[in-house]
């Protein structure tokens, strides 16, 4: 009987080539061993409240709760995070683990930057060399922190293959992967690739769920009506709903980027518009042609702009256990301005897609029940871009 | 009996690939035949997809080149059936798994067999999830070609106890295209995958010379050529056909053993 490694329902498993299939089992073991281990575990927590500033904290948001005149509307601030994001949460399990199993080096692919210059700051924490790949386009959308993870002592390479966003990132970290493969671990930046990346990286970024539940508790003495996050690849969604999802009435809901609209070809969202699939080393939902070529996808944020999803999120979708909805890049913007202007917090783009949903949604709630939004990452990094959005150029090139 | 392990009767094989539209279905036809004339005894027809995480850039700008071409699986088919009776050695799609899901298993194979596809290497299928597909291609008669890497290590055993048609050994880490040197011990290599199979194994993934030819055919069963022939056909465009044909009389010219 073979083994079928990895799986959420018939999501998941391991297509990638076989060069990579040793470090696959290599980097499993190792995970399996540490996951439980109380030395991993203790540094990892102390890095985390040390160094990332955890347990980040979840916001009462009073102004918006007040503007939209329903739920109690709750913020967990991964912004917070040093360098940023939720990004780090993942990058410190990976790189901690990476440094125990023996490698030097790390690499990886960016799409926004977020994960970027994550990965580069913890490199420089831990001595380890680095690298981030990152398309082309998407280095000019987010200059700043190419510049960053410079400044970090990464090595930038820019991926003009493809649509040069993050998809051909990931194809060209795999196959950067497969050269050299033995000094070098692959942190993989969202709950997505090859197993075991979904599932570790989700035990990584559930810190962020695990924590907001018990703060709910603790300050409304009831569980949320509705946990909101942003979708790309659904590291910071998953890692929100994880300790939710035995908890049947709370509604997870996820919010692809539907870039221009859905009725458009230039979107990235996957459950909406996508179909079964395999392709980057899982099989899961992707936006694709008829053929089974893997779709030029597009949203306003870079950190959406992706053309699969994690295959933990399909098997939610399929079992009807959370919900997947489109959100503009109109209504992010909208919604970046929004948030900016009412609570004093400008949030990333991708995560002002979340907000932008929460807007749609606390209204029609009841003033006695209460959401949490995950607001992945901050947005100064997202100003130049969405200056030209609104047809500014602020000089950030 | 196995028409592919069949090519490799009595003498070390020579395997070439070309990607299917690379310049035209037309050219590409015309291609195998050179490919054949020349001495290859398998031919591997690569299938575009839009992200061939395998490969080096040589084959990644073939794939773009077959899809401005308009080339499509269906053309491929037809082309790949309008060889029947012009063509003796086996024939094999190289593809990744996308197109093959997004068609249906059981077509897609199904439709291997019609046009007369002996055997398909998927490079993103590694053994453990090849359960996906054997269904299939046992009902149809076509070989799962496996492959197995420098790092497979204590996965050899389990890979070449059920490898069918050839091995595919990768020589190299990394992707696909041309390197100046091999630094593998393929000797080793091939030894240790020998311990566990009688069925044939070729070498593949970066080979470009005669010299490298003549090496890996010391201990191997066969070799491999794609990125190499792929570049003759960049250099000469429509009219690469005489230069496949020189190219690969060239690379084997070490002379085929005639024994094993």
């Amino acid at each position: 009987m073979k083994r079928q490694k990895g799986r959420f329902g018939e999501y998941g498993g391991q297509y990638v080539p076989e060069t990579l299939m040793g470090a696959l089992g290599e980097l499993e073991d190792a995970y399996n061993t540490f996951r439980d281990d109380a030395g991993f575990k203790d540094e990892l927590d102390t890095y985390l409240r040390e160094y990332a500033g955890r347990p980040s904290r979840l916001y009462f948001a009073e102004n918006m709760t007040r503007e939209l005149g329903g739920a109690r509307v709750y913020l967990k601030r991964e912004d917070l995070n040093h360098t940023g994001s939720h990004k780090l949460n993942n990058v410190l399990g990976q790189a901690l683990l990476a440094r125990r199993m023996g490698k030097t080096r790390v690499i990886a692919e960016t799409g926004a930057g977020q994960h970027g210059v994550a990965a580069a700051t913890v490199a420089a924490l831990l001595g380890m060399e680095c690298e981030i790949f990152m398309g082309r386009e998407d280095t000019r959308r987010q200059a700043l922190n190419v510049y960053r993870m410079k400044m970090l002592g990464a090595g930038v390479r820019e991926v003009c293959s493809g649509t040069m966003t993050l998809k051909d990132a990931v194809n060209e970290t795999m196959r950067e992967w497969t050269r050299r493969v033995s000094d070098t671990h692959y942190i993989l930046g969202s709950v997505m690739g090859p197993h075991p990346f979904p599932t570790m990286v989700r035990d990584f970024q559930s810190v962020i769920g695990r924590e907001a539940r018990e703060q709910i508790l603790e300050r409304e003495g009831r569980l949320p009506a509705a946990v909101i996050a942003c979708v790309g690849g659904g590291s910071n969604a998953i890692g929100a709903f994880y300790n939710f999802i035995g908890d049947v009435d709370v509604r997870l809901i996820g919010c692809e980027a539907a870039g221009r609209g859905l009725d458009t070809s230039e979107h990235a969202a996957t459950i909406a518009r996508g179909r079964v699939g395999v392709f980057h080393g899982m099989k899961s939902y992707f936006c694709q042609d008829g053929a089974g070529q893997i779709a030029p996808v597009y949203s306003i944020s870079a950190g959406l702009d992706y053309p699969g999803i994690g295959p933990e999120h399909s098997h939610l979708h399929d079992v009807g256990r959370a919900e997947y909805v489109p959100v503009t890049d109109d209504e992010a913007v909208d919604a970046f301005y929004w948030l900016s202007r009412v609570e004093g917090i400008i949030p990333a783009i991708e995560s002002a897609h979340a907000v932008a949903y929460a807007r749609r949604l606390a209204g029609g709630l009841g003033t006695g029940e209460n959401i949490i939004i995950c607001l992945s990452g901050r947005g100064d990094k997202d100003v130049a871009a969405i200056a030209r959005y609104m047809g500014e150029d602020i000089h950030d090139e | 009996m196995s028409k592919i392990s069949d090519a490799f009767r009595g003498k070390k094989a020579f395997v070439a690939y070309i990607m299917a539209g690379d310049p035209s279905l037309e050219k590409t036809r015309e291609y195998v035949i050179a490919l054949q004339r020349a001495g290859a005894d398998v031919i591997e027809l690569g299938i575009p997809f839009s992200d061939p995480i395998a490969e080096g850039e040589t084959i990644q700008a073939a794939n773009l080149r077959a899809f401005a071409s308009g080339t499509d699986i269906e053309g491929i088919f037809d082309m790949v059936s309008s060889l029947k009776g012009e063509i003796g050695v086996p024939l094999l799609f190289m593809t990744y798994l996308n197109p093959v899901f997004s068609y249906g298993y059981g077509a897609f194979f199904k439709r291997c067999a019609e046009c007369g596809i002996s055997g398909v290497i998927i490079p993103d299928l590694p053994f453990d999830e090849s359960g996906e597909v054997t269904g299939y291609t046992a009902a149809n008669g076509i070989e799962l070609i496996s492959l197995i890497a420098p790092t497979s290590r204590e996965r050899i055993a389990h890979i070449a106890k059920q490898a069918e048609g050839f091995v595919y050994l990768v020589s190299s880490l990394g992707v696909t295209g041309a390197r100046s040197e091999i630094t593998t011990d393929i000797a080793a290599l091939v030894a240790s995958v020998r311990e566990h199979t009688d069925i044939p194994i070729a070498v593949g993934f970066g080979v470009h010379s005669p010299q490298q030819v003549a090496r890996i055919w010391e201990s191997a069963d066969g070799v491999i050529v794609g990125s190499a022939i792929v570049s003759v056909i960049v250099e000469r465009g429509d009219a690469a056909g005489p230069f496949i044909g020189e190219y690969v009389r060239a690379l084997t010219a070490a002379k085929r053993l005639q024994t094993k």
